[in-house]
């Protein structure tokens, strides 16, 4: 077991650095000049030079890769033979010359909107997709079972921006039953946070939902069927017994794999739905800068949200063996 | 083309006379019993069909999407004249705001380049996701790590993010390879990251299949006949792989018609004057409150098409499932 943890921090290790190098690769090498994006109109070929100077792109990527990853252990000076030369302290991200700071200041401040958005939405999206997808099973055939799964397709079918304009345009404008979403943190006005997250949360968990009623739907339908459940049965355990702790378990490891993975690709930003909801989050964070050409930035979110995922599928395979006895990890 | 997909087996399935009844043909008569997968299928193929004739649907009803039609608007504020967006004799749907374009071949020719789209970036997905899903589990060894990891590299990806970060300078880059400026080339850009960002995800599926298959017997005895590397893999061992590839071909479909409707609502896809669902949607929120048929016409017309694909791919699913009793 330990002798797999390490094994497999060390690969994820090896996948991040990949990853880094590919994200260079691909933002550095393309025929665009950033620096010329960050220099505005009345540029002039002085300034459009320092300014690659001062964002370090008159380097080979190579050299810019590692001066990166330096950065993220001792922090980093740019442009420090100028007479301004701008600090980012380790661990440096990289810093945002159009907005004046450092990445890593920039994703922590979007943070807090968007874990909201992805725990609250998690939750709802787990409690809703399992009981129903537990609930059809147990009524595999029947109306009910056809009415869950009628509720899924439509689910999975809906783009997710037509159901968030579907959300507002009913419940906000025409009902008026909610103000319009601005956001506010929960500790400064519970209320009219709850009032611009429950739309968000709702429209996510839809979605969200879908695809576990039909997961939840099917595992349970294949455990059923299997040998100790009819053991269990015989030993005239109550139902509820049977099916929470024998056939829920075991047929809970590819709706955890699927949570884990959900919830780590949510955390790194919903860039529709908080773009919809106007949320100030990661996600509109990372429009605002593909649209600004803020590199920096972009490469910043690409690399936090690829960890999220990486750390996640890590996490995953180790809950497997805690949910799942038979599950051994060599 | 939809159909052909579905009722058209690979030849080495047909061209055994030894089997009495092939995989192709069962498929086919369990889908046959499906009434609702039928309808669906006819809905699906005149979706295609009207795809393919917009222009000359658009033309007997005298409508094009590109004309300007400044008596369909007000003067004042550039909004419809008339209820729901406009919606008369002369143009079914009603007419944009500000340009007074017919909505209803707006939607025609926006359905035309969300179906080219999905559809090619499906063929891709499906091609590239087979090839290197049946090389990675049959070769393994080295091949299959590097192949491996290049999947965990694109599935680590916040796909969404590269996918508009990369658009500006790849369209570029595109243009400068010789396809057409423009839609072309942002269409072109559209497949082609739809693919790159899809293909793992099959290629996974396809490994997983090759691993047991290639264990099995005639595999060996194809081996021991002394057959070609190239035979083995795509005459052997892939005819045993199509009914997941098609179940996921069938699910594919309809996940791009809605994430290229997401990305060109995000700003990505074609650019005026041609659109599509999701640039028509985008275009919709600055005026939904007034004119809400601006999101619900494109909105409906998306999610019909969505769910008919979906419920396609349920029934297909159904009817590979060697589960089910057998007809």
């Amino acid at each position: 077991m330990s002798a797999y943890v390490v094994r497999r921090v060390i690969s994820m290790i090896i996948l991040l650095l990949l990853l880094t190098l590919v994200v260079f690769i691909l933002f550095s090498l393309l025929p665009a000049d950033p620096a010329r994006l960050t220099c505005g109109k009345g540029c002039t070929p002085e300034v459009l030079e320092a300014n690659r100077h001062k964002l370090g792109f008159d380097l080979p990527v190579i050299q810019q890769y590692w001066e990166f990853m330096k950065g993220l252990f001792v922090g980093r000076i740019y442009a420090a033979d100028s007479p301004s030369p701008v600090v980012c302290n380790a661990p440096c991200l990289g810093y945002s010359f159009k907005r004046g700071e450092e990445v890593l200041v920039l994703i922590k401040d979007r943070l807090p909107p968007t874990i909201w958005l992805a725990l609250g939405a998690f939750f709802l999206w787990l409690a809703a997709g399992i009981s129903l997808g537990i609930y059809a099973a147990l009524r595999r055939g029947r109306w009910q079972d056809k009415t869950v799964m009628g509720i899924s397709l439509a689910g999975y079918s809906l783009p997710s921006f037509f159901l968030g304009l579907m959300a507002i345009f009913f419940i906000v404008i025409r009902l008026q039953l909610l103000p319009y979403p601005s956001y506010v943190s929960p500790f400064e006005n519970p209320i009219q946070f709850f009032q611009t997250m429950l739309l968000p949360w709702i429209v996510l968990a839809i979605l969200y939902a879908a695809f576990y009623m039909r997961l939840t739907r099917n595992q349970m339908l294949e455990v059923l069927g299997d040998d100790y459940i009819r053991t269990a049965r015989a030993k005239g355990l109550p139902e509820r017994v049977v099916i929470r702790k024998h056939a829920l378990r075991a047929g809970l490891t590819p709706i955890v794999t699927a949570a884990g993975l959900d919830l780590a690709g949510l955390l790194g930003g919903a860039i529709i739905t908080e773009s919809i909801f106007s949320l100030p989050g990661l996600g509109s964070l990372a429009v605002n800068s593909v649209n600004d050409a803020d590199l920096p930035v972009i490469v910043g979110i690409t690399l936090v949200t690829a960890t999220f995922i990486i750390v996640a599928n890590l996490i995953v395979d180790l809950l497997y063996a805690v949910i799942d006895p038979r599950v051994r990890l060599v | 083309m939809v159909k052909v997909a579905l009722i058209d087996g690979p030849d080495s399935l047909t061209g055994s006379e030894v089997a009495s009844r092939s995989l192709r043909k069962i498929v086919w008569t369990r889908l046959r019993r499906d009434k609702l997968a039928m309808v669906c299928l006819f809905i699906l193929i005149a979706l295609y069909l009207i795809a393919i004739f917009a222009p000359v649907i658009c033309g007997l009803l005298g409508v094009d999407p590109y004309s300007f039609d400044k008596e369909s608007i007000s003067d004042s504020g550039g909004g419809p004249v008339g209820t729901w967006g406009g919606i008369s004799t002369e143009h079914p749907l009603g007419v944009e705001w500000g340009t007074g374009r017919d909505i209803f071949a707006q939607l025609l020719y926006g359905l035309r380049i969300s179906l080219l789209i999905a559809t090619t970036a499906t063929i891709l997905t499906v091609f590239f996701g087979t090839v290197l899903g049946i090389i990675s589990g049959y070769a393994g060894g080295k091949t299959d790590a590097v192949i491996g990891r290049t999947m965990d590299l694109i599935l680590a990806f916040p796909f969404l993010l590269i996918i508009l970060a990369m658009s500006g300078v790849l369209t570029q880059r595109l243009t400068a390879l010789g396809v057409p400026d423009g839609n072309p080339s942002r269409i072109t850009y559209l497949i082609i990251v739809l693919s790159i960002f899809g293909w793992p995800y099959l290629a996974r599926i396809v490994r997983g299949q090759v691993l047991s298959v290639r264990e099995r017997e005639f595999v060996e005895a194809s081996i021991a006949m002394g057959a070609s590397r190239y035979r083995i893999l795509f005459k052997e061992i892939l005819p045993n792989l199509w009914a997941p590839i098609l179940v996921y071909a069938t699910l594919t479909l309809p996940t791009y018609v809605g994430t290229e409707a997401a990305l060109s609502f995000l700003g990505v896809g074609v650019l005026p004057p041609d659109t599509s669902f999701g640039g028509m949607l985008g275009n919709s929120v600055s005026y939904f409150s007034v004119v809400p048929s601006y999101l619900f016409i494109p909105g409906v017309v998306l999610v019909v098409l969505v769910v008919t694909f979906n419920l396609v791919g349920d029934a297909v699913r159904d009817a590979l499932d060697p589960r089910a009793g057998r007809v």
